[in-house]
């Protein structure tokens, strides 16, 4: 891996800290009037209207296979670019954009779930807390 | 110009079009010998007009052409080296063929003149450098005339490159020296140029009266109107809570002019049906010929028009049926001559407008389907059971041909028969929101009858609420809406082994709970309950739903993969107030809640069909009252749409009372002030009224009545002695006498205007 830095877009979920590379991210938009999907898989929690678009918006918690956020709480949305367009991932928090050496990301422990293991890319060491780093591609795939 | 006939007015644009092009590839190729592949484009372009020329009759230019294309394919086959003389004796070919094009855009034909010389030279240059050589002067002279005009046009691209050069260095220092608003002015030049260039060609040409455009431009313009559609729904919704008389006036002209849009853009997407029609006379006359069948083909609204992407898709589907019935329908000479019919088997394809939508008609007289071999067949292959065979009806059986798998054509030819079409034949109409039908008269003929919407991007759409969100339904599959209240809700909505069933008109249809079937939560208990009466895969069901909201044109916009697999949804729109609401996939809503049926759940009887074939020759009428003692009725075709309005909506105009609507001013008519009674529209104390609306000489018109009381399907039996005024006549409706209106006699008596445009037409004729 190079040791050009690298910058992620950060944010809460769940008493965790996760980091997505800023390049994927479209925006961050505070808590949207939402339209739900009856039938829908569980992890959509509804559309959004991002002006004029239709957006899926997807409950990361869920998809991380953590327990919903609180009732009354309102998540915020992480808007990020895929192939079939924009996706809204809701997280509990936005955090700062963090500037990271390139070569310090490590293979995420084995013992974590595997639902989680196998959507992040790595794991960061920081002086206080770990970035976890999700795998777009892999946590906006359809699950099964 | 205007009689000119379109495939030669295509050919036109289109050649004019290659000869552009041309003229630069040959310029290139003069620079670059070796560009092969530029070399095939440009023998491609030759043979291509030579081959129309020689299609449409144009014996002269097929000539010229036929001359070029033999030097061309010597130079693409390497045999022959490209030079200046060849390049310019090819330019001049080039000059001649644009003069022959004109002459047939002015006049209609080429000329008389024959490019003698021209050829010659060409025929020349074909053998080699060295003989052409020998006499150059000559030929070059006599193609003078045509070669002068050229020289200017031909050279211009030349011309335009190494001046570019000189231009790029020079605009930006323009730009230093002064500000970029001065610096506009030098820019334009070079643009000027290029009109100038073209009028010399041949002034306003029927190249230069059209354009071509890429499709997916049109989809871009198409979708961005979408958008507009949606920001204009949503601008209404806040002027209808605005005081602002301006703001509301400017909105409502930014209403009609994204309808105009609207309709422009459509416009710009639509191609007369005739574009997928033209080849189906070769197909019927191959296989026709193949069969030993004489069949003439019938074409009936060629000129009716539908969206590009709906052409596109049902260019497949409408060639097969044409095979189909030119297949197993229409019979041999012998077996027709047999049942008394002509020899001559005839294919009648009709294509029009009905209630927004286009129907198309494949209709043939031949065997028609026979309903119990295909019975046979179907059992027989296991689709179907014996017993639910002999409880099928008709037309439940003539659905069976849709089925994958079934094949009814004695033998296998190799043009149909091998049981896979017809199933992809409706799985695509269906695709595109449409329908098939079948009317089958064994052994009379066979008629199937396809309805499909006008365009797919922008559809007019029902809105519904359940649990507390809003779904939106395609008006394509509605048939009527009903809401009961009170005691008629208990009496005709009945349970058969809780499955819930509604009584319409004698009609038992199955209902659909859509809060249920979403797992919405229910409405609260309510009195009244709502149902919108669906039709989906010919069969019609009952879908409550909490409210019935409006009308609303909607834009369609696609789900993503997270939402593709539940098949109740087709869609999604953004709705007025900025919110996302889910379009309702009715098939789907219907498979999902298995109404429909499959096999062994259907429970439809012979008399069924009995009632059914009775049906189509009973009436829909609307039912209403009018004054405190009147029951009236109207053919409910006659009624475009039954409205309310809220009281504080009308307004006043002249001694007309009014109400805006759809963006235009309707005129409420009292319909009771025709026969003597007080209207409701004079009752202070009623907070809205109802009314019919109508089309009458084009436009709407609202008949204000006491109260809509029902729709009801009956034969039609009229006592003349009733008839009087707009009154054609009295019947019995439900046991008590109703009179039967004339809507449109109606309108006319109670807003002379209505008449008065037709009048006014008259005294300026």
């Amino acid at each position: 891996m190079s040791n050009a830095t690298r910058q992620y877009c950060t944010f809460h979920l769940d008493g965790s800290l996760f980091g997505v590379e800023v390049g994927h991210v479209q925006e961050v938009l505070r808590d949207q009037e939402m339209t739900p999907v009856p039938l829908a898989p569980d992890v959509v929690r509804g559309l959004i209207n991002l002006r004029g678009q239709i957006v899926t918006a997807i409950d990361l918690r869920r998809r991380l296979g953590r327990a919903p956020l609180a009732d009354g709480a309102r998540p915020m949305n992480v808007v990020v670019r895929s192939d079939e367009g924009a996706v809204s991932m809701l997280v509990d928090d936005i955090g700062d954009v963090l500037e990271v050496a390139g070569d310090v990301l490590e293979r995420p422990p084995e013992n974590i779930l595997p639902r989680s293991r196998e959507l992040l890319r790595g794991v960061i060491q920081r002086e206080r807390d770990l970035l976890l780093v999700l795998d777009i591609d892999r946590t906006l795939a359809v699950a099964n | 110009m205007g009689e000119m006939d379109d495939v030669v007015k295509e050919f036109l644009v289109e050649s004019y079009e290659n000869l552009d092009r041309l003229d630069s590839d040959l310029l290139a190729l003069e620079t670059n010998p070796q560009a092969r592949e530029m070399l095939a484009s440009i023998f491609r372009t030759i043979h291509t007009i030579k081959g129309t020329c020689g299609f449409l009759g144009f014996a002269r230019l097929e000539s010229l052409a036929h001359v070029g294309e033999s030097l061309l394919s010597l130079l693409r086959d390497g045999k022959l080296g490209v030079d200046a003389q060849i390049t310019t004796g090819l330019l001049q070919m080039v000059d001649a063929v644009r003069k022959l094009l004109a002459n047939i855009e002015n006049n209609g034909a080429e000329g008389d003149e024959d490019f003698a010389a021209l050829k010659a030279q060409l025929t020349l240059l074909q053998g080699g450098h060295a003989a052409a050589a020998k006499k150059p002067a000559a030929p070059a002279a006599a193609a003078a005339p045509a070669a002068a005009p050229a020289a200017p046009a031909a050279a211009s691209p030349v011309a335009a490159a190494p001046s570019a050069p000189e231009l790029a260095p020079a605009a930006p220092s323009a730009e230093l020296a002064a500000p970029p608003a001065s610096a506009a002015p030098a820019s334009k030049e070079p643009v000027q140029a290029k009109p100038a260039v073209h009028a010399k060609d041949g002034g306003a040409s029927v190249a230069d009266n059209s354009i071509r455009v890429d499709v997916g431009q049109l989809d871009k313009l198409m979708n961005l109107v979408g958008e507009l559609v949606l920001a204009r729904n949503q601008v209404l919704q806040l002027s209808s809570l605005s005081n602002d008389n301006a703001f509301v006036a400017t909105t409502q002209r930014l209403n009609l002019i994204t309808t105009e849009l609207q309709e422009s853009v459509m416009k710009t997407r639509m191609q007369p049906i005739m574009t997928v029609w033209g080849k189906l006379p070769r197909v019927v006359r191959d296989v026709s010929a193949a069969l030993g069948k004489q069949i003439q083909v019938e074409m009936y609204g060629k000129e009716t028009e539908l969206d590009k992407t709906i052409l596109e898709a049902i260019k497949d589907p409408l060639t097969h049926i044409v095979r189909n019935s030119c297949d197993h329908g229409i019979e041999t000479p012998a077996l027709r001559a047999e049942r008394g019919k002509p020899a001559e088997g005839r294919l009648t394809l009709r294509a029009f407008h009905e209630g927004g939508q286009v129907i198309l008609e494949i209709e043939d007289d031949g065997g028609g389907i026979d309903v119990e071999r295909v019975k046979r067949k179907a059992v027989s292959n296991g689709l179907i059971t014996q017993e639910h065979a002999a409880r099928m009806s008709e037309r439940d059986a003539c659905s069976l041909i849709f089925a994958a798998g079934l094949s009814t054509a004695q033998q296998v030819t190799n043009i149909s028969g091998r049981g896979v079409g017809m199933d992809v034949v409706k799985s695509n109409i269906e695709k595109i929101g449409g329908q098939i039908d079948i009317a089958n008269r064994f052994q009379r003929g066979l008629t199937l009858r396809i309805k499909i919407p006008l365009t797919l991007a922008i559809i007019p759409a029902l809105i519904v609420t359940a649990g507390s969100e809003r779904f939106a339904i395609p008006q394509v599959s509605l048939i009527e809406l009903v809401r009961l209240e009170g005691e008629a809700r208990s009496k005709s909505i009945d349970s058969i082994e809780g499955a819930p069933v509604y009584r319409l008109r004698g009609r038992l249809l199955p209902l659909v709970y859509l809060d249920r079937e979403l797992g919405l939560a229910p409405p609260p208990t309510d009195d009244t309950i709502n149902i919108v009466i669906l039709q989906a895969d010919g069969r019609q069901f009952g879908l409550v739903v909490h409210r019935i909201c409006d009308t609303e044109e909607i834009v369609v916009k696609p789900l993503t993969k997270w939402l593709k697999s539940i098949p109740v949804f087709a869609g999604a729109t953004i709705m007025g107030d900025g919110r996302v609401a889910l379009i309702l996939d009715v098939l789907g809503v219907a498979q999902r809640s298995r109404v429909l049926g499959d096999g062994h759940e259907r429970t439809t009887t012979a008399a069924d069909a009995d009632r059914l074939r009775a049906d189509s020759q009973r009436k829909r009428l609307l039912l209403f009252q009018v004054g405190e003692d009147l029951r009236m009725a109207a053919p409910l075709e006659t009624a475009a749409r039954l409205e309310e309005f809220r009281r504080a909506d009308i307004e006043n105009s002249g001694d007309l009372r009014v109400v805006q609507y759809r963006g235009e001013i309707l005129p409420l008519l009292p319909l009771a002030a025709a026969f003597g009674r007080t209207s409701s529209l004079a009752q202070p104390e009623r907070t809205s009224v109802q009314a019919v609306v109508a089309r009458v000489g084009g436009r709407n018109y609202a008949l204000v009545v006491e109260r809509i009381l029902d729709i009801v399907e009956q034969e039609l039996k009229l006592d003349p002695r009733g008839r009087r005024g707009v009154v054609c006549g009295t019947s019995i409706i439900q046991s008590k006498v109703t009179d039967m209106i004339d809507i449109a006699a109606a309108v006319r008596q109670l807003d002379p205007s209505a008449n008065e445009a037709v009048q006014l037409q008259e005294v300026l004729a």
